[in-house]
C-alpha cells in the first residue's frame, strides 16, 4: 500500500493545474467562488474548454473520447478543478445519460448523441421525478403511446434542474399502466424540449434561487426511435443510471475547497481560537480526510468497469452531510452580519458574498433530498449489503 | 407551582391567534412582504387595536402591565404565523429600554406613541467587528454644546428602517471593548447626517446598516446614566432574546405540526411516509426537541422578570442554547422529511426554516451562550 503520488502523477496534477490555471475565465471563477448564478453559457463555455482540450469525459471509453486515465489520475483532476473553482461539469449528459447510451444505445443512437453530448452542443437535464412519484420512482405515471413510428408522451415531471436550460431531456415514461409490477412497463426517452406541447414551469427554492422546474408534456410526439434499450425495459435503465448519478454526489474536492473557505472566514472572525467552533470544524475535517480514502478505496474497486453499486451510497450519503455541516459552519462565521440578504437600493457597499452564506446554506439542503434522499440510501445499504 | 396559562393569557393567546388566523394566513403574508415597505401598517394599527403593542408597558401609558409569560403568548402566536411587522424591534427592544432606562419625561413622551402604533423603534447596537458582544462599541459620542456628537457605523439594524426612533449605542468614556463608558442615545429618523440602508433578509424581515456621521443629538437624548449603558443593554438583550426563544417555541410548533401533517398524508410506496420506522423516530425527536424547547423558553421568560442580573444570565443563555440546536435540528429535519416539497417557496415550512434559521443566530448563537453561560457558571 502507498498513498503517495508517484512523479508521474505530481507531473500530470502539475499540467492539470496549469490548464486550469490558463483556461478558467477569472469571472467565471469568480461566480463560483462566490456562490454565484451561473448562466447556461458559463456552464457550456467551460465545457467545451475541456472538450477541445479532451479532458471532458474521462470515464468514457477511449473510442469515444474518455481518457484512459488510471483512478488517482482522475481524483488528481477531479481535485484541481475544485480547488480552482471551475464550475461543476453538468452531470446529466455527459455522467448520466451517456453512460445508459453506451451500455443500452444502440450504434445509430451512440453516433447521434455521444460527440454533441461530448462537444457540448446539446444542454440535456433529467426527467425522472413526478409530483407522485419521488422515492417511489416507480410509481411514475407520465405516459407514452405508442403511435406509428411515434411515442405520445402525456404527463408531468417535477425538479427538473435547469430544465430551463434544456434542450434536451431524458424521461422515464410508462408505456405499459396494466403490469402485475409497477417496475415493468416503463421505458427510456430521449426527447427534445422544442418539441410542441412541452412547458417548463419554473419553482423557487429555499433561497429563492431559481434552479428547477416543472416540466408538462400534452401530448408531445417522440419519434420511436429514441427509445433507449427495449420497450418496458427502462427500469433497468433507470437503476443503471441512478449509479452514476449518486457517484457523481459526494463532491469531495469541492467540500475541501470549501473547507479551506471556511477556515480563512473562521480566522478572519477571530473563530479558531473558539474551542467549540474549532472542535466542529475538525470535526467536519477529519471526516472529510477519511471520506477522501474511502472515496478512492471504492474507485479502485471499479477499476475493472463494474458499475458501481451500494458502495455509492455510502459515499452520497458522507459526502452531503459534509457539504451541509460545512455551509453551517461557514454561515456561523457571518454572525449577525449574515441577515442582510438584499439591499432595497443597490449600493457600492454591500457584501453580497456575506450575504450569499444564508442562501447557500438553504440550498445546500437539497443534497441529502436529491438524487434519492439519504433515507433511501440507507435502505439500499440495509438491503443491498447487510441483507436486512 | 402551575404551569397553566391564565385566563386572561388565554384571552390574549386566542384574541391574537383569531386576528393571524383570519388576517394573517400564507397568502395574505405573502402580498405584505412583497409590498415596498415590507410589513402592514393595517396590521400594525390593528395590533395596536388589540392592545398588543401595550402588553408589557405600564397602565399608566396605555399598557396593559403584563410579565414576559404575558409576552411569550404573544411571541409564540407571531412565530407560528411567521409576523414580519417590526414588532420584536418595536416592543421588546426599543419599548423595553425605555421602559427600563428611561427618565420619566422620556417614557411619557415616548410609550403612549408607541403602543397607540405612532412610534416604532429600533436598537442600533451591532458593529462590523463586533459580532455578538455587546460591549464592542466603538461608536464615539463627543460632547458638543448642550449635548453630543455621534459619529459610527451599525449593522444588521432589525427594522432600522422603517424606525421613527432609534436607540443608538456610542462611547463617551473608554475604548471598544470596554464595558465601563457606553451610553444610549435617542435618535430620531430624519436626523441630520443619519444615513439609512435598508435590506430585506431571507426570512423577509429588514435590517439596515446605519452610518452615523456627525449627528447631534441634546441632552434629553440620553437614555439612562452616562457611561453606564451596559448593564441596560444587557438587560434588554436578555429580554429580548427570551421573546425571540418564545418566537422560535411558536415557529418549531408550526414545523412540528407541518410535518406530522406530511407524514400522514404524503404517501409513497402505496403507504403513508409516516408508516416507516426511520421516520417516525425522525419525528419522535422532532417532539422531544419541541417539548424540551417550550420548557426552556418558559423558563427564560419566567426568570427575566424576577432573577438577578447572574442568574438572568445564566437562564438566558441556557434557553438560547437549547433554542438554537432545536431551531436548527427541527427546521432541518422538517425540510428533509417534507423531501423537494420542503425545499420550495411555495411551502410555509420553508418560511419557516429561514426564519429558525435566523434565530438561531440571533443575540448569539449557540457557542456564544455555551461560553457566556460558563463564564457565569464559573463566577457563580
Ligand atoms: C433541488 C432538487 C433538484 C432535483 N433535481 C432533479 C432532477 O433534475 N431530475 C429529477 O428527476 N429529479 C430531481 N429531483 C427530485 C429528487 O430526486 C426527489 O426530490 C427525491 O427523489 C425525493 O422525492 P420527493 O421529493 O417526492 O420526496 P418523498 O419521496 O415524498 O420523500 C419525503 C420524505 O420521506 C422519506 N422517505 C420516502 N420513502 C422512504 C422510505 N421508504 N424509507 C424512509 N424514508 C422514506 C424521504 O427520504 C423524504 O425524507 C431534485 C430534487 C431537488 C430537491
Amino acid at each position: 500500500m502507498d498513498l503517495n503520488y508517484s512523479p508521474e502523477e505530481t507531473a500530470f496534477r502539475d499540467e492539470v493545474r496549469a490548464w486550469i490555471g490558463a483556461n478558467l475565465a477569472a469571472d467565471v471563477r469568480d461566480k463560483v467562488l462566490n456562490y454565484r448564478e451561473l448562466s447556461k453559457d458559463d456552464l457550456l463555455g467551460w465545457h467545451k474548454k475541456l472538450a477541445t482540450k479532451g479532458w471532458v469525459a474521462p470515464g468514457w471509453p477511449k473510442e469515444w473520447g474518455g481518457t484512459d486515465w488510471t483512478v488517482v489520475q482522475r481524483y488528481i483532476f477531479e481535485e484541481e478543478c475544485g480547488a480552482a473553482g471551475c464550475p461543476p461539469i453538468v452531470p446529466f449528459g455527459v455522467r448520466m445519460c451517456a453512460p445508459v447510451l453506451l451500455r443500452f444505445g444502440t450504434d445509430a443512437q451512440k453516433q447521434r448523441f455521444l460527440p454533441r453530448m461530448y462537444n457540448g452542443e446539446d444542454f440535456w437535464v433529467q426527467g425522472y421525478s413526478e409530483p407522485g412519484a419521488g422515492s417511489d420512482l416507480a410509481s411514475l405515471k407520465t405516459r407514452a403511446v405508442r403511435d406509428g413510428d411515434h411515442y405520445v408522451v402525456t404527463g408531468q415531471k417535477i425538479w427538473t434542474t435547469l430544465g430551463h436550460y434544456g434542450d434536451w431531456i431524458f424521461c422515464l415514461v410508462r408505456t405499459d399502466p396494466k403490469t402485475e409490477k409497477r417496475q415493468d412497463g416503463i421505458s427510456f426517452l430521449l426527447i427534445d424540449m422544442t418539441t410542441p406541447g412541452i412547458t417548463v414551469r419554473p419553482i423557487v427554492l429555499l433561497d429563492q434561487s431559481r434552479e428547477v422546474n416543472e416540466v408538462f408534456f400534452d401530448e408531445v410526439r417522440v419519434p420511436a426511435e429514441n427509445l433507449v434499450h427495449e420497450e418496458n425495459k427502462g427500469w433497468t435503465v433507470a437503476k443503471f443510471l441512478l449509479g452514476y448519478e449518486r457517484m457523481g454526489t459526494g463532491n469531495i474536492a469541492v467540500s475541501k475547497r470549501e473547507l479551506a473557505r471556511v477556515k480563512e472566514l473562521a480566522a478572519r472572525a477571530g473563530l479558531l481560537d473558539d474551542p467549540r467552533f474549532a472542535d466542529r470544524l475538525t470535526r467536519v475535517e477529519v471526516e472529510l480526510m477519511a471520506l477522501e480514502i474511502t472515496n478512492l478505496r471504492f474507485l479502485d474497486q471499479l477499476r475493472g468497469g463494474r458499475p458501481p453499486g451500494a458502495e455509492v451510497s455510502l459515499l452520497k450519503i458522507k459526502g452531503t452531510e459534509i457539504q451541509q455541516a460545512l455551509t453551517e459552519l461557514m454561515l456561523q462565521t457571518a454572525g449577525p452580519l449574515a441577515q442582510a440578504f438584499r439591499p432595497l437600493e443597490a449600493r457600492a457597499g454591500f457584501d453580497a458574498f456575506t450575504a450569499s452564506l444564508m442562501p447557500r446554506y438553504c440550498n445546500v439542503r437539497k443534497a441529502t433530498i436529491y438524487a434519492g434522499s439519504n433515507e433511501i440510501q440507507r435502505n439500499i445499504i440495509a438491503k443491498a449489503t447487510l441483507g436486512l | 407551582m402551575n404551569f397553566e396559562y391564565s385566563d386572561e393569557q388565554r384571552l390574549l393567546s386566542e384574541t391574537l391567534r383569531k386576528f393571524l388566523n383570519t388576517g394573517y394566513g400564507f397568502d395574505a403574508r405573502a402580498k405584505i412582504t412583497a409590498t415596498p415597505a415590507g410589513f402592514s401598517e393595517d396590521v400594525w394599527a390593528a395590533l395596536a387595536e388589540m392592545g398588543i403593542l401595550g402588553v408589557p408597558f405600564d397602565e399608566k401609558f396605555g399598557g396593559f402591565g403584563g410579565t414576559t409569560v404575558d409576552m411569550m403568548v404573544v411571541m409564540e402566536a407571531l412565530g407560528e404565523a411567521l409576523v414580519v411587522e417590526p414588532y420584536l424591534a418595536t416592543v421588546g427592544l426599543g419599548g423595553r429600554f425605555v421602559a427600563r432606562g428611561g427618565a420619566a419625561p422620556q417614557q411619557a413622551r415616548i410609550l403612549p406613541a408607541l403602543i397607540a402604533g405612532k412610534t416604532k423603534m429600533a436598537f442600533a447596537q451591532t458593529e462590523p467587528e463586533a459580532r455578538y458582544d455587546l460591549a464592542r462599541v466603538a461608536t464615539r459620542a463627543t460632547p458638543s454644546g448642550d449635548g453630543w456628537v455621534l459619529e459610527g457605523d451599525k449593522r444588521a439594524v432589525l427594522h432600522g428602517g422603517c424606525a421613527d426612533l432609534l436607540v443608538v449605542s456610542a462611547r463617551t468614556a473608554g475604548g471598544d471593548g470596554d464595558a465601563r463608558g457606553i451610553s444610549l442615545f435617542l435618535v430620531e429618523r430624519g436626523a441630520a447626517g443619519l444615513a439609512i440602508d435598508d435590506a430585506r433578509t431571507l426570512d423577509n424581515l429588514r435590517v439596515a446598516d446605519v452610518r452615523l456621521s456627525g449627528v447631534r443629538v441634546g441632552r434629553d437624548a440620553l437614555l439612562g446614566a452616562e457611561g453606564g449603558g451596559l448593564p441596560l443593554i444587557e438587560e434588554v438583550v436578555d429580554y429580548a432574546t427570551a421573546l425571540v426563544c418564545a418566537e422560535a417555541v411558536g415557529a418549531i410548533k408550526y414545523a412540528h405540526d407541518a410535518t406530522l401533517d406530511y407524514l400522514k398524508t404524503r404517501r409513497q410506496f402505496g403507504v403513508p411516509i409516516g408508516s416507516f420506522q426511520a421516520l417516525q423516530h425522525r419525528m419522535v425527536d422532532v417532539l422531544i426537541a419541541y417539548e424540551q424547547a417550550r420548557s426552556i423558553a418558559t423558563l427564560a421568560c419566567v426568570k427575566v422578570d424576577t432573577a438577578d442580573a447572574a442568574e438572568r444570565r445564566r437562564v438566558v443563555s441556557a434557553a438560547k442554547v437549547k433554542i438554537a440546536d432545536a431551531a436548527r435540528h427541527v427546521s432541518q429535519e422538517a425540510v428533509q422529511l417534507h423531501g423537494g416539497m420542503g425545499m420550495t417557496e411555495e411551502l410555509k415550512i420553508s418560511h419557516t426554516f429561514r426564519r429558525l434559521t435566523t434565530i438561531a443566530q440571533a443575540f448569539g448563537d449557540a457557542d456564544h451562550h455555551l461560553a457566556r453561560f460558563a463564564a457565569a457558571r464559573a463566577s457563580a
